[in-house]
């Protein structure tokens, strides 16, 4: 009846336009990492470069698994991730956004969309595990209280341990820590959440809920799950693609059953856990027999 | 030899380093101040934790030291029969000097050390570093109030320690010693003045205040994240501030009394 205004037009054609940007978005990854070098700050300079040109890209809706063993720098891939530092060459964009271009403002804001799982868990020590879950909620949001309440609850509830909301960090076990951790870092329904070794010293059983925990928040809550670690096992059986890291490089990437499968005898050694092989069982060193001798003389 | 004066090129260039880094992080700091108002509550707590818990250790140093002075003061003063000036030599010695600086040197190292210890536990232990992932400024969050609070206790303190030693001297000088109970009180109230004496307290203790507080609190921000980089610092801590309160005192003194 009512002929279509060019004012109504216009609307309808940019918003079509809006969503096959909006799609065009949704394909690309979440995560896109270029040529990315970083080398830390030491007391008197820089120390030597830990990531020598390395790209990957971390894909919407996927649990991406980063192996390498420690002091890799994956860790500090993460906070590189988090815009906590920034590369000293290359690029690192999350959600189309290239950090090093963020002002404080606009990384603060990023980063009330990722959630990030520390290895020590990093609860607030004088905090029950309640107030803990509560803290970004409160910090960011001014909901009435009856809300963040029950928001509190509902991720609580998540993690399984409602129970134990009254409870202080000190008094949890190391598995319950991490995964009172997991709901602070779902709190605000972030876009991804970034796990730092979330199975290193557990126990089996803790292992096992973790991995279900990984797995099923990826799922319910649509999350882009990155897992740095070097559990081998545990990691490859939640992944849906995996990188491996090894002085500074990416020496491989591929769904898990490509990594399995991989021919390079590193690969093979880091998988395995074998002692001896390309990564020598001892540090370099002059050889043992020269050393006795000379102290012989 | 060029060795030796590298390597002390080198600490003094890291010793720079750190004091632009502490500048940085004072004004950090003290930027995250106006968002405290709505939450006053934060500061509350912190002056609960720093100011309450003080309170114990500067009491009784007060009570001691007052009558510490009024037993070395007696002993001077009788010989020039002059005895019934105690009360003026206590009050004066606490209020200008003593009490600004002892109650200061008691705080570095019972506030200023757990300051220290408490911050650069949850850097170690990364508390700092998730409350930057959770988009929380750490620095205006947990520092901010906690510098405060210490800025709004050590005056306050101060006045306790004041009080408390002049009720120590004249409990030595009055029922102990013999010396009349009327000349005591009223001479000191004729020769302690308002401006000079009480004033010159006052800012004295409100800039140790601001020094300790800022010492302790960027000595656990800037601690190395390990357990053995948080004993040192907490120990720098009460070597700095200590330093810090004597060196200012003698400046504030020759700048108040000097001309
Ligand atoms: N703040 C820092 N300053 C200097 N070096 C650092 C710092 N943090 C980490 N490193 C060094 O960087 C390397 C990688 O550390 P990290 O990212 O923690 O490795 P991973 O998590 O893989 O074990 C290590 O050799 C470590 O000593
Ligand atoms: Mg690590």
């Amino acid at each position: 009846m009512a002929k279509p205004t060019p004012q109504r037009k216009k609307t309808e054609s940019t918003r079509g336009r809006g969503r096959r940007r909006s799609q065009k978005r949704r394909a690309e990854p979440l995560v896109r990492i270029r040529d990315l070098e970083f080398s830390h700050e030491g007391r008197y300079g820089t120390c030597p470069s830990l990531f020598k040109g390395i790209n990957l890209d971390i894909h919407r809706g996927k649990i991406v698994a980063i192996l390498g063993p420690s002091g890799t720098g994956k860790t500090t891939l993460l906070r590189l991730i988090g815009g906590q530092l920034s590369a000293s060459a290359g690029r690192v964009e999350v959600d189309g956004e290239q950090l090093s271009t963020l002002n404080r403002k606009g990384l603060y804001r990023l980063r009330r969309r990722i959630g990030m799982l520390f290895q020590s868990g990093a609860l607030l020590t004088d905090m029950t595990v309640f107030e803990n879950v509560a803290f970004p909620i409160l910090e960011h949001t001014r909901l009435p209280g009856k809300m963040v309440r029950d928001l509190v609850w509902m991720k609580l509830e998540a993690v399984g341990l409602r129970g134990a909301e009254a409870l202080m960090p000190a008094e949890l076990s190391g598995g319950m820590a991490r995964r009172v951790a997991l709901a602070r870092a779902i709190a605000l329904d972030p876009m991804m959440v970034l796990y730092d070794e979330p199975f290193t010293g557990q126990d089996p059983i803790s292992m096992g809920v973790l991995m279900k925990l990984i797995r099923e928040l990826n799922q319910t809550l649509r999350l882009t799950s990155v897992v740095v670690s070097h559990d081998v096992e545990e990691t490859l059986s939640i992944a849906d693609y995996v990188y491996l890291l090894s002085e500074g490089q990416v020496v491989g990437k591929g769904s898990p059953q490509q990594i399995r499968q991989a021919q390079s005898p590193w690969i093979q050694q880091f998988l395995k856990g074998e002692p001896d092989g390309p990564v020598p069982f001892h540090y370099p060193a002059e050889p043992f027999h020269t050393v006795l001798m000379g102290a012989q003389e | 030899m060029s060795e030796v004066v590298h390597q002390w090129l080198l600490s003094l260039f890291s010793l720079f380093r750190r004091l632009g880094r502490g500048q940085f992080f004072l004004f950090h700091l003290l930027g995250g101040i106006p968002s405290l108002i709505p939450r006053f509550r934060l500061v509350i707590q912190q002056l609960y934790a720093i100011g309450v818990h003080s309170l114990t250790i500067v009491m009784v140093a007060g009570l001691f030291v007052g009558m510490v002075l009024g037993l070395q003061g007696y002993n001077t003063l009788v010989d020039f029969g002059a005895e019934e000036s105690l009360g003026v030599l206590v009050a004066l010695s606490l209020v200008r000097e003593l009490g600004p600086v002892v109650a200061a040197l008691l705080f570095a190292g019972r506030a200023g050390s757990a300051l220290t210890a408490e911050i650069g536990l949850m850097k170690a232990t990364e508390q700092l570093s998730g409350m930057e992932m959770m988009a929380v400024d750490p620095v205006h969050r947990m520092i901010s109030p906690r510098f405060l609070a210490g800025f709004i206790s050590l005056p306050l303190l101060t006045a306790i320690f004041t009080l408390l030693g002049v009720f120590g001297g004249y409990f030595v000088a009055v029922p102990l010693l013999g010396v009349d109970e009327g000349a005591f009180w009223s001479q000191m109230q004729a020769r302690v003045d308002f401006f000079e004496d009480i004033q010159s307290g006052v800012i004295k203790s409100v800039v140790f205040g601001f020094v300790v507080s800022w010492i302790a609190l960027f000595e656990g921000y800037d601690a190395t994240a390990t357990s053995e980089g948080v004993s040192r610092a907490t120990t720098r801590t009460v070597v700095h501030a200590s330093l810090a309160i004597l060196g200012l005192d003698f400046v504030l003194t020759a700048l108040m009394f000097g001309a």
